[in-house]
């Protein structure tokens, strides 16, 4: 493996145009596994580098360890766990893990199952008499908020608000002080503001009113790690708000542009329900709704493949590429949804792997195996559809559909 | 006939028997069948019943979470075999290839496997161990008898034998606020696995939960009432504990005993078999029809100096049978070495510990991440300056880390700070007890990923 620079490859994955369809561009990027651009960082494109350096302890997501840190709309009193290191990401991580997953909450993505069913049952019936509905504002959109907000204790009706923070922070998200207008961060950074003052009045609510919801239960709860403070609560419901945003919007309507542009799969899925889960772990490879890392830190000299990565460097890891890489994957650029031994990056890996990768693949198993079943003859308006700004959580800002007798 | 006509042949109507219907067993009988043998395929097993799994016997099912009938493998394909169930196998004649069963019956083969694994080791004194309330736990049977009776709410239990069978199985009782004593020989739990400072972590990790931890003590006599109702164990230094129920945890017992006589390298530490899990016959010759997966299997791992390993961890059971199947019914040029790092995990008093790599394979230990204080850490094991194991507590994560460092022969310690710094990051002594048997230096590096391009190559020096 050599390092060379790429510099050109990278802006042009980056560019807008190259949102309908970047897998080319990864595919060049994949010649330099390890690729150090012209401002000293790194971009690392290949499968197994990914999967390396994923687990590698040497490998920083705290800001304060880029030798030249960029500009962030962050602003927190304390960042959200993803942006922090063991031991603090450890703790935080696993005293909201408490009441998410196993082993001390192990039912709750199962007994949510015909909440979930409800919802999209009920947005489809919304939607039965039209002929031309929007996947995105139909159903993948609303889907993943109602339920994000019902877990978190959010109120649903508060909705309109904070899709406006919500929308401002994902844009500042990719913010290159090279090309943006400097009104994109402060966009970022006001709606977040505005967004943790939002989450903090509920959280203030919660104290000393024990109930359900996952704000009340980390307000209020104590566990062998001791209680979170209001800033760790503020900071962690604000990273699940977004993250339970943005992603399942894209992995469901990928995933219902994936099978509009393969019928026979949609077919498929109709005469065998269970094929949605191998199905969904095809999308999270083939197109999933995050692309990138965009920043990972050298803590210390790091060792990838044969590329010694100094440290305080800043590190793209380009998990959309990695994950179409035919040095991993068979027949990489073929939508299979029967495929073996697919271990794909859609969920990130190693201590940062997805924390809502759960739900997010019951999600999608639920809203996918019913539209397949309800929608009746569905055409694509139109392909490529329009896509959403960012490269990083990349999906279709619309997916236009037409039905039977539209 | 050319010898790939022969192949073809072989795989289209020969025979294969697999002697030990388990883990190994059962996932080599998907494998040859997934990759196209069409043959007679022969399962022999001395349980009754599908194959099941071992692991939660220790954990689960002994908290009452899991049924002890509740373990059955899942499959992975229909393997379209024959069962022979509930006899075990008594012989191996390779001058006729066939198996012989105890109650006389003879089956034919072309080729055999052999992942016919271990049994628990029982209390050296026969009419001691027949006391009721003294139990092993190997078999679904075993950890049924013995979860009924801790569900009775037994005074105490004594474990005997702090290897990791018998921590989880202290873990399980303080889990069920059930007295325990644990007596051990060594002078801490798991110090014959993982040395002497990760020893003192779970001796720290028991204590702390409530066990009457007595290591550097030897069980002398379980005693028993007119019933023969378990009642008290003796202790060497004198001493007694009264105990209703008494688990004995000493390690396993190979089952190689049916194999007296076949001609084979067989014996108490495993059958000898090449990477490519084909059996060495007494004279070291390595034989062509004879393979073995499983605990029984004794395997060279050139990682570790060529050293003929036997291993008694799940994972090692599947891809052994795998490595096993895949050559079974491919010719020389095709086979694929068995050239995995050892991996295994355990859960006890709350904590995920899993190791990667062969930590007694090492002449000093290091804690490389995390806090030992907390029992969250990965600590590294280095023989001779190059990373020969890893474990962590509550951290595996970043076992995959460590595995490249072991498959690499990274220098030891592991230079270069991580963000999660422990307070001491010095190496020191690993400290096993008994005898150890290293030799010199770093041999070889594992290159390749996929079974099929996993290679050695010689290292002559460190990279770096």
């Amino acid at each position: 493996m050599t390092t060379t620079e790429a510099p050109d490859i990278l802006r042009r994955i980056l560019d807008y145009s190259s949102r309908p369809d970047p897998y080319p561009l990864y595919a060049e990027l994949r010649r330099t596994p390890v690729a150090r651009q012209e401002d000293g960082s790194y971009v690392i494109s290949t499968y197994r580098e990914l999967a390396d350096i994923l687990h590698n302890p040497h490998l920083s997501s705290d800001v304060r360890n880029l030798a030249h840190p960029m500009p962030s709309a962050e602003g927190a009193p304390v960042p959200a766990f993803i942006n922090m290191d063991p031991p603090e990401h450890d703790r935080l991580r696993r005293m909201a893990m408490r009441h998410f997953g196993p082993p001390h909450t192990p039912g709750l993505v199962t007994g949510l199952e015909p909440t979930l069913a409800d919802i999209v049952g009920g947005l489809i019936d919304d939607f039965a008499d039209k002929d031309r509905i929007d996947i995105v504002d139909d159903l993948a959109y609303p889907f993943p908020v109602t339920v994000i907000c019902h877990l978190l204790g959010v109120p649903r009706e508060d909705e309109p608000r904070f899709r406006v923070w919500v929308n401002d922070i994902i844009n500042s998200i990719g913010y290159d002080p090279k090309t943006d207008p400097k009104e994109k961060l402060d966009d970022g950074v006001r709606a977040r503001q505005n967004l943790r003052e939002y989450l903090g009045g509920l959280v203030e609510q919660r104290h000393g009113h024990p109930s359900d919801d996952l704000l009340s239960r980390l307000a209020n709860d104590d566990g062998p790690d001791g209680r979170m403070t209001d800033e760790e609560i503020i900071s962690t419901a604000n990273l699940l708000l977004i993250a339970g945003h943005e992603t399942t919007v894209n992995l469901i309507t990928n995933g219902m542009l994936t099978l509009l542009r393969h019928p026979h799969v949609l077919r498929r899925l109709r005469d065998e329900p269970d094929l949605v889960v191998p199905l969904v772990e095809e999308l999270l490879r083939y197109e999933p709704p995050v692309h990138i890392i965009p920043w990972r830190a050298a803590y210390s000299d790091v060792t990838v493949g044969d590329t010694v990565i100094p440290k305080g460097s800043q590190i793209m890891l380009m998990l959309a590429s990695g994950s179409r890489d035919p040095n991993r994957f068979h027949d990489p650029d073929r939508f299979d949804p029967g495929r073996r031994d697919n271990q794909h990056l859609g969920f990130g890996s190693g201590v940062h792997l997805c924390f809502g990768g759960p739900l997010a693949r019951r999600e999608a198993h639920i809203a996918l195996g019913q539209l397949a079943r309800r929608l009746d003859g569905p055409r694509l308006v139109a392909d490529p559809p329009p896509y959403r700004r960012s490269p990083v959580l990349r999906g279709p800002i619309h997916l236009q559909v037409e039905r039977n007798g539209g | 006939m050319t010898s790939a006509d022969n192949l073809r042949a072989f795989r289209r109507d020969g025979r294969i028997v697999i002697v030990g219907a388990s883990l190994a067993g059962l996932r080599a009988a998907e494998c040859l069948r997934e990759e196209g043998f069409t043959g007679s395929l022969t399962m022999i097993g001395d349980e009754l019943g599908e194959p099941y799994d071992r692991p939660p016997l220790s954990k689960q099912v002994l908290t009452g979470w899991v049924p002890a009938d509740g373990t059955t493998l899942p499959r992975r394909r229909d393997i379209d075999a024959e069962w022979l169930l509930g006899v075990p196998a008594s012989g191996l004649d390779l001058a006729t290839d066939h198996v012989r069963l105890a109650d006389g019956r003879e089956v034919p083969f072309d080729r055999v496997l052999i992942a016919t694994g271990v049994r628990a080791r029982p209390w050296f004194v026969e009419s001691e161990a027949e006391l009721d309330g003294v139990f092993v736990v190997r078999t679904r049977e075993h950890a049924e008898g013995l979860q009924r009776a801790l569900a009775a709410g037994p005074s105490r239990v004594l474990v005997i034998g702090a290897g990791f069978t018998g921590s989880e199985i202290a873990s399980v009782c303080r889990e069920r606020d059930i007295p325990v004593t644990v007596a051990e020989l060594g002078p801490y739990p798991l110090v014959g696995a993982l040395g002497a400072m990760i020893g003192e972590v779970a001796a720290d990790m028991q204590r702390a939960h409530g066990v009457d931890l007595r290591c550097g003590v030897k069980v002398t006599r379980l005693e028993g009432d007119a019933q023969g109702r378990l009642r008290r164990a003796h202790f060497d230094d004198g001493s007694t504990v009264d105990a209703d129920v008494a688990v004995v945890a000493l390690g396993g017992i190979r089952n190689t005993e049916w194999l007296r006589g076949s001609g084979l390298a067989a014996g108490v530490w495993g059958i000898a078999c090449d990477t490519g899990c084909r059996a060495m016959d007494l004279n070291g010759l390595i034989t062509d029809d004879v393979f073995v997966a499983g605990d029984v299997a004794r395997c060279p791992n050139p990682v570790y100096e060529y050293r003929l390993i036997s291993l008694e961890h799940w994972a090692n059971a599947v891809e052994q049978a795998e490595i096993a199947a895949h050559n079974m019914i491919h010719g020389q040029a095709d086979r694929w070495p068995h050239l995995s790092i050892p991996r295994f995990w355990s859960i006890q008093f709350g904590v995920n510990i899993k190791s990667v790599g062969v930590p007694t394979f090492a002449d000093e230990v290091v804690v490389t991440q995390g806090s030992v204080s907390d029992h969250r850490f990965v600590a590294a094991y280095g023989y001779q300056g190059r990373v020969t194991a890893a474990v962590t507590f509550n951290n595996a994560k970043w076992l995959d880390h460590y595995r490249q460092l072991i498959e690499t022969a990274a220098p030891f310690p592991p230079p270069c700070p991580t963000p999660d710094q422990p307070v001491d990051t010095k190496p020191v002594p690993v400290d096993f007890p008994g005898p150890l048997l290293l030799a010199q230096g770093a041999t070889v590096v594992v290159t390749g990923h996929d079974p099929g391009e996993r290679r050695v190559t010689a290292a002559h020096q460190h990279h770096r």
